[in-house]
């Protein structure tokens, strides 16, 4: 336990140890830290900046598909809407054929019956006269009456 | 009992004795009754109950255990912490990288703690000087006949495997700091302001003597506290194994376990006491008074 050169080599020893440690060994290792301390700040950034967006996508998700129930029920009404209005259309449309029909029936029966009675009165000249004819048992100049005929047949 | 006694005493001292390689003076008679030649002899010391070569060596001799394991634990340090310095990346962490890490970040935090002012010096120094105080001591962990029984059968006589419980290196790093305090007092407040820090304070320009006295011996007293400090409490605890070592040796385990356990304590508590105070001294010398 003597004080000896043993000091002089062990200040010398220290001194290369702590210059050393102060060129190759603290620098390094601490940017390291100092890099990593800065990846983490960042990355829990980028994490709130996530979350911050992903809420506002939920709720743009949410109101898209709000809007987008909100037009379809729009779109189902309207066409509702429209589905009964062109069965009322089609209703109307095939009320009025349906008269139009009608009407045009109507006038050809009485078309028809004009016609017939037409017929009928014809005939019922011819008969007449030939009725008279045989009750009159001559020959009676057809000439002669037949405006008599026709005035009584056109009277029938 | 008295040749007993007498192992037991050879034992300890032979413990505690250096390794010294020096110049023995001529005309000196030598442990085992020879007579130093003519012009000195360079050689390692040996010592017995009456002769103590190492002394009579004087300054100019150099305790190569010492040397050699602090050292060669300084280098352990600093290998181990340049190839994580060389791959340290600022991903994913390995064991050693994280190891390396938290020690580094306690170092840094307790600096950050005590010391305000800009020196890149700090740092780097109380990690230096907190791992390196700590392996030295850590070395009072290995059982303490393990490696001297292993060098004397090599033929080396003495080995001391702790190099905190020689004084030389202990004040050799507290002169270090002191060489620091000095310096940086001197850079920072100029040799006037240093001067004046060292006379005109507490009691003001009245008693200068008396506060010039007062300082002096509180500066001086920073790096002889420091390194008695370390040294005194290893060379205690090396002294307790020592003596543990000399039960009988189903007995030695019941006390040299827990002392061993406590001593885990010591040897952290020391190493971050020196460390600490180091950096309060140099952050004394970085501020005006």
């Amino acid at each position: 336990m003597n004080i000896n050169l043993t000091i002089i080599g062990q200040i010398i020893a220290f001194f290369f140890f702590v210059v050393f440690c102060m060129k190759y060994v603290w620098p390094p290792i601490t940017a390291a830290l100092e890099e990593r301390k800065q990846k983490i700040a960042e990355g829990l950034d980028a994490a709130d900046r996530a979350e911050r967006d992903l809420r506002a996508a939920q709720e743009k998700a949410e109101a898209d598909l709000q809007e987008g129930k909100e037009q379809s029920a729009a779109i189902i009404e309207q066409a509702n809407k429209r589905a009964s209005q062109i069965i009322d259309e089609a209703k109307e449309a095939a009320n009025a054929e349906a008269l139009r029909i009608k009407v045009a029936a109507d006038a050809e029966i009485e078309q028809e019956v004009n016609r017939a009675k037409e017929d009928l009165r014809a005939q019922v000249a011819v008969l007449a006269i030939a009725g008279a004819e045989k009750i009159l048992e001559a020959t009676v100049d057809q000439a002669a009456h037949a405006k008599l005929v026709d005035k009584l047949a056109a009277e029938l | 009992m008295a040749t007993e006694l007498m192992t037991s005493k050879s034992y300890i001292s032979h413990h505690l004795t250096n390794l010294t390689f020096g110049n023995l003076p001529e005309g000196m008679t030598r442990y085992d009754g020879s007579t130093v030649a003519d012009g000195g002899i360079w050689t390692f010391a040996h010592s017995s109950a009456t002769v103590n070569e190492a002394a009579a060596m004087g300054f100019w001799a150099i305790n190569v255990d010492t040397m050699f394991w602090s050292i060669g634990l300084g280098v352990l340090f600093l290998w181990l912490f340049r190839k994580v310095a060389v791959s340290a990346t600022a991903g994913v962490p390995g064991n050693l990288q994280n190891f390396v890490e938290s020690i580094i970040e306690f170092v840094e935090e307790n600096v950050n703690s005590i010391f305000h002012h800009k020196n890149a010096i700090i740092a780097p120094l109380a990690l230096t000087i907190f791992v390196w105080v700590f392996l030295m001591n850590l070395m009072d962990l290995v059982p303490v006949d393990w490696i001297p029984y292993i060098a004397q059968q090599m033929g080396i006589p003495y080995m001391k495997v702790v190099p905190s419980t020689d004084i030389n290196a202990t004040m050799g790093m507290a002169l270090a700091v002191f060489a620091l305090i000095i310096y940086y007092s001197i850079k920072m407040k100029g040799v006037g302001g240093f001067m004046a820090e060292l006379s005109l304070q507490p009691l003001g320009k009245w008693l200068l003597p008396f506060n010039l006295f007062l300082e002096i011996v509180g500066l001086i007293a920073k790096p002889v506290s420091l390194a008695l400090r370390l040294f005194g409490n290893m060379y205690a605890g090396e002294m307790v194994f020592i003596l543990i070592a000399l039960l009988p040796f189903w007995a030695q385990w019941v006390l040299s376990v827990p002392w061993a356990i406590f001593h885990i304590l010591i040897i952290t508590l020391q190493a971050f006491i020196f460390m600490v105070l180091t950096i309060v001294y140099l952050a004394m010398a970085h501020e005006e008074h």
